[in-house]
């Protein structure tokens, strides 16, 4: 670290030890962050606390909330749909990181390759990125109409068709087409880790005689478990703030059937106009993230990070 | 040195190779048939009758309005994020104070926070300050989401300047405002178009706050109009689709002439 940095043109490049002499680098005061901060907590803080307020009062949308105390609090421990949707939240994430991992991972492995065709192929993986969660709904949602889809044309697959008529299809599309959206995104994940994994690695294990698969078991799988572990709580966090899919594709039908925590609490609020009792599913919602995100920092060790080029 | 050939992995690669292609074929051919000819021939059919009404027709439905819509939110929201994320990471990265580093630890928890969570007291706060079916109401919730990703990407990249240029910096007598318009800002454009292109993205795929902070027609943001129109109309399907295809239009065109820009954002997206 002490030799001389020469990453701007010239006129900044010094010698270390010349640097330590000066004076005292002059910092950026606290003034610096003042704009950004303001903003974040008039738009973020100020309404993450008046959720903790609005649960403990009722509001239909118009007017003043009123105090009403523990009632939105005594109506929710005795909800079924509550209960159930938060089972619902956890078997959608369950089944995502089950479906997303193995599939992203093979996919991130082989596309590390350096081979032309992988980087061809790759592009076009990548596309179900470039669309919004919103437009990924309506497509498959056209795409698996029973009347004018897909399902209409290849009886063979899909029986009757009327997939998001039954409890076990509706939540059967609903983790496939989280995969489409995700697995792209987890698939670069993996291909960025494979491909800082040493050579020299794989070219011991070849001159052991050890084959592909072994190679993948003994080399690859160990040295991406950070990056598993990363991928995986990234999906266990999208898992369970699905929202934009079970609005467009179910609205938490057939019945309740798929009706998770995050659309019973908009359901609640703004179809419901009981804007209390959403607040309340909207604080267990806080509660459970801040959790996973307590353990993804500690995890990630993004607190500690002292430098981009660290961690990831 | 020679591998054999991953089998298992190739063929994964095939097969989904077949998922993402066949939905973006169906997709494409629908929006390029005639209605009737689309629920004739089936969406896996060739089409035989091309046509571009489906796009035509989008417009006049008012999908121009919302594509002007939202871009005047993305717009927005970049600026907002362009003018508060850089002082901040400047601040996070160099100052020493104990109210800066609680700040980053803010923003660090404000990760976490799901968009989900908040529309409840959003749509309280959006309405009491006059701002519903306003969208100045859609652009300041988006923008401050953006920010904890956004402050952690490029207060990452401000910390690989090494401290020998502050020094250099620090001899000519420098203030903080030369320091970051003279050395952190050129240093760290990489990671300002990073940030730059994960708020546009935010901002043009949001659909949350649009949906509850928004009513009518002329507050309309492509995400929402998309949403609207398979609620109602959702058996005209080429029409619909040709919606998507718009909608993802300008993103695929960034995808082709800056790409490496984009899966940076993307990722950052994926980070959230």
């Amino acid at each position: 670290m002490t030799t001389t940095t020469q990453r701007v043109a010239g006129r900044w490049t010094v010698n270390r030890s010349a640097g330590r002499s000066s004076a005292a680098v002059i910092r950026p005061g606290f003034a610096w962050a003042v704009p950004a901060t303001l903003f974040f907590v008039l738009f973020a803080v100020v309404p993450l606390v008046l959720v903790a307020v609005l649960s403990f009062t009722s509001w239909n949308g118009l007017g003043s909330p009123q105090w009403t105390g523990m009632a939105n609090w005594n109506a929710l421990i005795h909800d079924h749909t509550m209960i159930q949707s938060l089972w619902l939240s956890l078997l959608i994430t369950v089944l995502g990181v089950v479906v997303q991992t193995p599939l992203s991972l093979l996919l991130g492995v082989w596309a590390a390759g350096r081979q032309r065709n992988r980087a061809v192929l790759s592009a076009v993986y990548f596309i179900p990125l470039l669309l919004s969660a919103t437009a990924i709904s309506v497509l498959w949602r056209a795409l698996l109409d029973p009347n004018f889809g897909v399902p209409a044309q290849a009886h063979w697959l899909f029986g009757n068709g009327n997939l998001l008529g039954m409890q076990s299809g509706a939540i059967g599309v609903l983790v496939f087409v989280g995969a489409w959206q995700y697995t792209p995104f987890h698939t670069l994940i993996y291909q960025g880790a494979a491909r800082a994994i040493p050579q020299v690695l794989y070219q011991a294990a070849e001159m052991d005689g050890a084959g592909t698969i072994r190679q993948f078991w003994h080399i690859t799988l160990p040295q991406l478990r950070n990056t598993m572990i990363t991928s995986m709580i990234l999906m266990v966090v999208g898992g369970l703030t699905t929202f934009d899919t079970v609005l467009i594709l179910t609205q938490g039908g057939p019945g309740t059937d798929t009706t998770i925590s995050a659309y019973y609490m908009y359901q609640k609020a703004f179809k419901g106009f009981d804007f209390g009792g959403g607040s309340a599913i909207a604080l267990v919602l806080v509660v459970i993230a801040t959790i996973i995100s307590l353990i993804v920092v500690r995890v990630s060790g993004y607190d500690k990070m002292r430098s981009s080029a660290e961690g990831l | 040195m020679k591998r054999r050939p991953n089998y298992l992995a190739g063929f994964a690669s095939l097969v989904w190779l077949f998922l993402i292609g066949l939905p973006l074929y169906v997709m494409l051919a629908a929006t390029l048939r005639t209605r009737t000819d689309y629920s004739d021939g089936g969406p896996l059919s060739f089409p035989k009758h091309w046509t571009l009404k489906n796009y035509t027709q989008d417009f006049s439905n008012g999908f121009g309005q919302y594509f002007l819509n939202t871009m005047w939110v993305t717009l927005a929201v970049v600026v907002i994020v362009l003018l508060l994320v850089p002082p901040l990471s400047y601040a996070i990265v160099r100052s020493k104070g104990r109210l800066t580093s609680g700040v980053f630890r803010l923003f660090l928890i404000g990760l976490a926070i799901p968009a989900q969570a908040v529309i409840v007291p959003m749509f309280y706060v959006i309405s009491k300050a006059g701002l519903y079916d306003n969208l100045i109401g859609v652009i300041l919730p988006t923008a401050a989401f953006s920010l904890p990703v956004c402050t952690l990407i490029l207060s990452g990249v401000m910390r690989d300047i090494t401290s020998d240029l502050y020094e250099a910096m620090a001899m000519d007598g420098a203030p903080p405002w030369r320091v970051f318009f003279q050395l952190v800002l050129p240093l760290s454009r990489g990671g300002l178009s990073t940030i730059m292109v994960f708020s546009a993205l935010q901002a043009w795929n949001g659909f949350l706050f649009p949906l509850v902070l928004t009513q009518s027609d002329s507050s309309k943001v492509i995400t929402l109009g998309l949403y609207n129109f398979q609620t109602e109309h959702g058996v005209d399907i080429p029409g619909l689709l040709a919606a998507v295809v718009l909608s993802m239009l300008p993103i695929f065109i960034v995808y082709l002439f800056a790409r490496r820009a984009l899966v940076q954002g993307l990722m950052g997206v994926g980070g959230k």
